[in-house]
């Protein structure tokens, strides 16, 4: 049961977009993201969509990867066009009770809608593409900069990764006392929730103070493999530029004017 | 002089015992008055049961523990100088029990960079020492592969490569195997032997089974936080009266002669392996 989840949702390819530098899309959901926002006509959002289906056709990830990640924001969708259908003033098509369904408010929850929907598919689109690892990576060096104001990047970017290495373990591990637990008589499934709450307490509890022991472990073996922070560290894989990525960069130069010039049409 | 990888002297540690509140209330000693000499180039093994202080003497091979009295030099540096730290840990690298605990990339060869990463070793050098790494310990077939993917043994084999790629001395292992079954055992053990003999590393495999230390150039068993022991496997071997003394066992061959000596069969001391024990045995029948 617990095997089943998988951390980050990579899906294996090796298209154009996948051997991007992982800066480059990050930066590119970025861009990707705020063209949402600048975009304020059907222009734009058609300028959007072609460009959004031009990455996933590149990508060639299967579609159905793509929409799984819509499931998670159904109701925050539902939500949020309804309170946009029915509270936009203007003029009023249809009444019923409070409920006031406007022109504007169909006019506004359909761009909000659409807005969110985009929104996660570009931001999976660049988890979908990129390991984990070489996101953490990206990370590192995109954001290198904010080390000159005492933010610690490095430090964050090994936790990030120390914790994608350790997170199947502590799976594997949370499953080993679940079955001890079990055999001893344990019942995870029936009650109600607060029950089911409490019963999870003996599986945390170890789970825990193992985490701790091993986190302990790992700090003792990073320090005997000379671990000494980010300073003069060098990379087996260092991130470099290729050419392909200089011409990403040219396409969200040429995306970006294309969205704001279409708010002018 | 010079010879000698490993040095210490009277080396004493003591462990704080605290109370329930944190406040010292005394300590425990766990190494009083070690003094090892370990030859470049060979094959250490120290034996002991758990609590005899053999881990607590790896941790000083590599600095993560410093000597409360006494001194530790390894490859001429000593380990309690700090600015010095760095080089001890170069070359006296160090593998740990749980093969899990130790590895920290998500790709196989990811991780047997990290030491060299972290030592500034430039890209296309770490690129040629994770190769000769990996080839050292037999793991190249999996180089892309996830370390959660592999057994026990593969995973001690990779950690191994981890601290060869760091180009070091002497590699101290401890415990290894304790967490693996007898299919991983035996190929960490292979490898182990593999780096002694053909890369020269010198090995310090500190353990409680047996059987790990019979090809071993020097054995010390290790009792109550002193050396009680030292000598070849055999010297340490047939005296297997003391050795069940401290509460260690000896190899069943071993057990076995020394049983029929027991009951007048006249074999000889410190039988190691079966093909000597069919040898003895076959010249006493004759």
């Amino acid at each position: 049961m617990l095997k089943d989840i998988t951390i980050g949702q990579y899906y294996r390819e090796n298209s154009i977009i996948h051997r991007l530098d992982p800066r480059v899309k990050l930066f590119g959901t970025m861009v990707f993201l705020v063209s949402l926002f600048v975009a304020d006509n059907i222009f734009g959002y058609i300028i959007a969509t072609l460009a959004l289906l031009g990455v996933i056709k590149l990508s060639r990830v299967p579609f159905k990867f793509i929409v799984r990640g819509l499931k998670a924001i159904v109701i925050l969708l539902l939500i949020s066009v309804s309170f946009n259908l029915f509270t936009t003033p203007g003029t009023i098509i249809w009444k019923f009770g409070i409920l006031k369904l406007t022109y504007e408010g169909i006019y506004n929850a359909f761009f909000m809608a659409v807005r969110l929907i985009y929104l996660i598919i570009g931001s999976s689109l660049m988890t979908l593409t990129t390991t984990p690892n070489d996101l953490t990576d990206g990370l590192e060096k995109a954001l290198g900069f904010l080390n000159k104001i005492k933010i610690p990047v490095h430090e964050i970017a090994m936790m990030m990764s120390i914790a994608l290495r350790f997170i199947p373990i502590l799976m594997e591990e949370t499953d080993k006392i679940m079955k001890a637990q079990r055999a001893r008589g344990a019942d995870f499934e029936s009650g109600g929730v607060l029950r089911r709450a409490k019963s999870m307490v003996p599986i945390l509890v170890p789970l825990l103070i193992s985490a701790f022991r091993r986190a302990n472990d790992l700090a003792t073996a990073m320090d005997a493999r000379c671990y000494r922070g980010g300073e003069g560290r060098t990379k087996m894989k260092p991130l470099r530029y290729k050419k392909g990525d200089g011409i990403a960069y040219l396409v969200y130069v040429i995306y970006l004017g294309l969205i704001v010039g279409a708010n002018y049409l | 002089m010079m010879s000698n990888i490993i040095r210490t002297k009277n080396l004493i540690h003591d462990y704080p015992k605290c109370d329930e509140d944190g406040n010292v209330i005394g300590s425990y000693r766990a190494l009083d008055d070690v003094n090892i000499e370990i030859e470049q180039g060979s094959f250490v093994a120290v034996l002991g049961h758990n609590g005899s202080g053999k881990s607590t003497f790896a941790k000083h091979l590599n600095a993560i523990l410093y000597p409360t009295e006494g001194c530790v030099w390894v490859n001429g540096y000593d380990t309690s100088a700090e600015e010095d730290v760095w080089n001890v840990r170069q070359s006296a690298g160090m593998v740990f029990q749980n093969p899990d605990n130790q590895i920290i990339g998500t790709v196989v060869e990811e991780d047997v960079a990290f030491g060299p990463e972290n030592m500034g070793v430039k890209t296309k050098e770490i690129w040629d020492r994770v190769n000769y790494a990996l080839n050292a310990v037999r793991m190249n077939a999996y180089r892309e592969h996830s370390p959660n993917k592999l057994s026990g043994g593969q995973k001690q084999r990779v950690a191994i490569a981890g601290v060869v790629a760091m180009r070091p001395k002497c590699i101290i292992l401890d415990e290894p195997t304790a967490m693996l079954d007898p299919v991983g055992r035996k190929e960490v053990i292979s490898t182990i032997k593999h780096l002694n003999k053909t890369e020269g590393i010198t090995v310090i495999l500190i353990t409680h089974y047996m059987d790990e230390v019979i090809d071993a150039d020097r054995v010390y068993v290790m009792n109550n936080a002193k050396v009680e022991m030292q000598g070849t496997p055999r010297e340490i071997f047939s005296n297997v009266e003391k050795l069940k003394e401290i509460g260690l066992d000896v190899p069943q061959v071993t057990e076995l002669a020394y049983e029929l000596r027991k009951r007048g069969i006249s074999m000889r001391d410190g039988i190691l392996t079966i093909d000597e024990f069919v040898e003895e045995y076959g010249r006493l029948v004759k």
